[in-house]
């Protein structure tokens, strides 16, 4: 439902702002225009995409996110002790940030999700400190090609659509620490 | 050549040579795949029409520039471009809302601006944050998050931060 209110919230603001600015005439025009923009968009950058969806499966099939994966465990085991105790739920774990490094959203929510059922066991509805880890974990992104972003820019003619890649790869590492950090003093401040 | 100019090419053919080594039908796969990523745009695209108008509307009516003005003493003393403020209150919400005001940005400015390359580096270094917490949670049956939307925020902040600070210093 937030959508909903988001959406009518932001049709309504625009006519109110175009009554009161005197460009209400000009609004049915954009509203066109956004609607075609959106197709547009999807067709422009509907080429890669797609190849680097098929890439990233040809990654998956052969290995290669599994190998990824593996680097990640003993990472894990520093920061969710309790959790990797549990070899099934530390499996899920790694294949499930792999999975969201190399950008197969699809497949990293459901490893995420079998994770957190596995962790959320018996905790009576109350998140787990490693819990909320996990889930500040997935919700601040770590990936190493931002595709659709990568794909947007050369539907818009970008000289290098992937040129912003350092910059993204700091600002989303910075963040992840970021949201552990606040995590982590968070749950101390919390206990007392 | 950059570096960047080079990872395309060596990505597809490293993925190729390690996949047939491993005995995998590189061919059938990728296009399996490229059919997946057809369904992801099939299912983007009606959100995507949705959005794209509303933001057409918002824009056209004044109340975009409005909003901008209005954050920018503050965005600016942060180091953020007002420009891309209708970004900040969406990237945390709507995944699909927050593709469709960074393209518009993108488009309007150029995807090599400064602005636009802030606006593809914030696209693409966070997570839809509530929608993440709700699917989470949402299906383990968690209903005292603690202290996880603060801490998710957190990092949403700083990676606003940090995306201008970066375009900046890395790509200035």
């Amino acid at each position: 439902m937030a959508m909903a209110w988001l959406w009518t919230g932001m049709v309504a603001v625009s006519l109110a702002f175009g009554i009161l600015t005197g460009s209400v005439g000009e609004l049915g025009n954009a509203a066109l225009e956004g609607a075609s923009a959106a197709v547009e968009l999807c067709v422009a950058m509907a080429g890669i995409m797609c190849l680097w969806t098929g890439v990233m499966e040809v990654m998956d099939q052969c290995g290669l996110s599994a190998a990824l994966a593996r680097l990640f465990r003993p990472l894990l085991r520093r920061l969710l002790p309790e959790a990797s105790r549990d070899e099934e739920t530390l499996a899920a774990i790694s294949a499930n940030l792999s999975a969201n490094l190399l950008g197969l959203g699809n497949a990293a929510t459901p490893l995420g999700i079998r994770a957190a059922r596995r962790m959320a066991q018996g905790c009576g509805g109350t998140a787990s400190h490693e819990l909320c880890l996990l889930v500040v974990l997935n919700s601040a992104s770590i990936q190493l090609l931002p595709t659709t972003v990568a794909g947007v820019r050369s539907a818009l003619g970008s000289a290098d659509p992937f040129d912003i890649l350092p910059a993204v790869w700091t600002a989303s590492l910075l963040s992840v620490l970021a949201g552990l950090a606040a995590a982590k003093l968070l749950a101390r401040i919390t206990r007392g | 050549m950059s570096l960047s100019e080079l990872v395309v090419p060596v990505l597809l053919c490293f993925t190729a040579c390690y996949a047939l080594g491993k005995r995998v039908d590189v061919y059938t796969a990728l296009t399996r795949g490229a059919e997946e990523g057809l369904n992801v745009l099939v299912h983007i695209l009606p959100s995507l029409i949705a959005l794209l108008t509303a933001v057409y509307m918002f824009r056209a009516s004044g109340a975009m520039e409005y909003l901008g003005a209005l954050l920018a003493p503050a965005l600016e003393r942060v180091g953020i471009p007002p420009e891309v403020a209708p970004l900040l209150f969406i990237r945390p919400i709507s995944g699909s809302g927050a593709l469709a005001v960074g393209s518009e940005l993108m488009a309007t400015y150029g995807p090599d601006s400064y602005i636009g390359r802030v606006a593809a580096v914030m696209l693409g270094s966070s997570e839809t944050t509530f929608y993440t917490i709700a699917v989470y949670f949402g299906s383990v049956g968690i209903v005292k998050t603690r202290y996880t939307i603060p801490a998710s925020l957190c990092a949403d902040a700083v990676m606003f931060l940090t995306s201008a600070a970066a375009v900046r210093v890395l790509m200035g």
